[in-house]
């Protein structure tokens, strides 16, 4: 790992990065679970629902979708607990580097270990709800901007639960409706070009999104870690 | 030369106020042994000092400089050491040693960390992961850090908790270097420490 300067977001920001996926990577039970609870779900409804074709192709998105967001949801509470727990944190405020760079590492290393399986996983698990090849590409699509932006919505609420008691309950509560946004133009993506309308004003929308969250979410997360260490 | 002062400082917690009107000063060559019982505040003092927790009334002055303002020379020189060690189960001690050090001042040599596990007797265990080692060899690792972190201003809450004899003697001499060579310290400790502190505080509840 190479030298970090002093004040260095882009430092601060790689070391968290290399250090959370060397983590998730030396300890892959956490993403396998993910996995296998993203997998698992999503082919339940099409035993659940009963196999005909175009009731499938109708709910398809939307159930992909929301099995993505739970997926995700799932190692939330661990994104900031252990850190917090074993004094990482504390080490991250008090280094000369600016906090938001551990936090946007981190969370970047969340979704490395999180939204990037689930996006590359959608268009094997929405085959089994026959959907075609134009609606696959655009749930993907949907996915790949929308799981950073679950991420980043995720961390905040995760960093403003720290330190309270049942907080992954609390965290539910919190991050769950703040995903709403984000699964309703998702899944209105794919839906509007399987109802052969343009999916680009969702997927529009969606960027917009993930960019002002970009921005806006990790200083968000900051200000909250400082609050639980204070 | 490098100075720390601390000057009418006044923390409460949960509406419980702990100390009140704590100063101190601190330069160059010297440390500062904080005692009290426990529960006194001697942890939220550390905190305080090193700017995690704010506190009601004061100043913490680096340099002559307010500490809160100017944060990154402060931190640039501030090691804190509190009762979490920041230490990974599934990492190796080698591994730890190297992301603690690389988190603050930079990214020393595999010889370099090889030569400060060595000095802390963790030489052997340096490539067990760190839910293998004991409470004392994991806080050994931290005495490594200490080792080979550049930063003037020590800030160590309890550093001799659960070392042995050895560990302590290996604590001693890596304050008594630190110093020699125009370090500060400030420890909160229940034990008598070698090179006698320049001071004593002493927190009452």
């Amino acid at each position: 790992m190479s030298a970090v300067a002093a004040g260095s977001f882009s430092g601060a920001f790689r070391w968290a990065f290399a250090r959370d996926l060397r983590l998730s990577w030396r300890h892959p039970g956490e993403t396998m679970l993910m996995v296998a609870f993203f997998v698992l779900v999503a082919s339940l409804f099409p035993l659940g629902v009963g196999a005909e074709p175009q009731l499938l192709q109708r709910i398809g998105p939307g159930v992909i979708w929301v099995c993505a967001l739970l997926a995700a949801f799932l190692s939330l509470p661990a994104l900031f607990a252990g850190d917090y727990a074993d004094g990482t944190l504390e080490q991250m405020l008090l280094s000369p580097h600016p906090m938001s760079g551990w936090v946007s590492g981190k969370i970047a290393a969340h979704w490395m270990a999180s939204g990037i399986p689930l996006t590359l996983l959608s268009p094997f698990l929405a085959l089994q709800y026959g959907l075609d090849a134009g609606t696959l590409t655009i749930l993907a699509c949907a996915l790949a901007l929308g799981t950073p932006l679950l991420s980043l919505l995720g961390a905040a609420c995760a960093a403003l639960t720290l330190g309270a008691r049942g907080a992954g309950m609390l965290l539910a509560l919190l991050a769950l409706p703040l995903f709403v946004p984000v699964l309703i133009f998702g899944a209105g993506a794919a839906e509007a070009q399987s109802s052969g309308l343009s999916p680009s004003p969702h997927l529009s929308l969606l960027g917009a999104g993930l960019i002002v969250g970009a921005m806006a979410l990790p200083a968000a997360a900051c200000v909250a870690i400082r609050i639980a260490l204070d | 030369m490098n100075a720390l002062e601390a000057r009418g400082l006044a923390c409460s917690r949960g509406g419980i106020p702990l100390f009140r009107d704590v100063s101190f000063a601190l330069t160059s060559g010297e440390w500062i042994a904080v005692r009290g019982q426990n529960g006194s505040g001697k942890t939220t003092l550390l905190r305080c000092a090193s700017g995690l927790t704010r506190f009601d009334a004061g100043e913490v002055l680096w340099n002559g400089q307010d500490a809160g303002t100017g944060p990154i020379a402060f931190r640039a020189q501030l090691l804190y050491a509190g009762h979490a060690a920041g230490i990974k189960d599934d990492l190796t001690a080698m591994e730890n040693l190297r992301d603690a050090l690389a988190l603050r001042a930079g990214a020393p040599t595999n010889e370099a960390l090889r030569g400060a596990l060595a000095q802390v007797g963790l030489d052997r265990h340096r490539h067990l992961p760190a839910r293998r080692l004991s409470a004392g060899q994991r806080r050994r690792i931290g005495l490594a850090r200490l080792a080979l972190d550049p930063a003037m201003l020590w800030v160590l809450d309890e550093p001799l908790t659960a070392l042995d004899d050895a560990g302590q003697t290996i604590f001693s001499d890596l304050l008594q270097r630190h110093l020699a060579r125009g370090g500060l310290a400030l420890v909160a400790t229940h034990h008598e420490v070698a090179p006698a502190p320049a001071r004593e505080l002493r927190l009452v509840p």
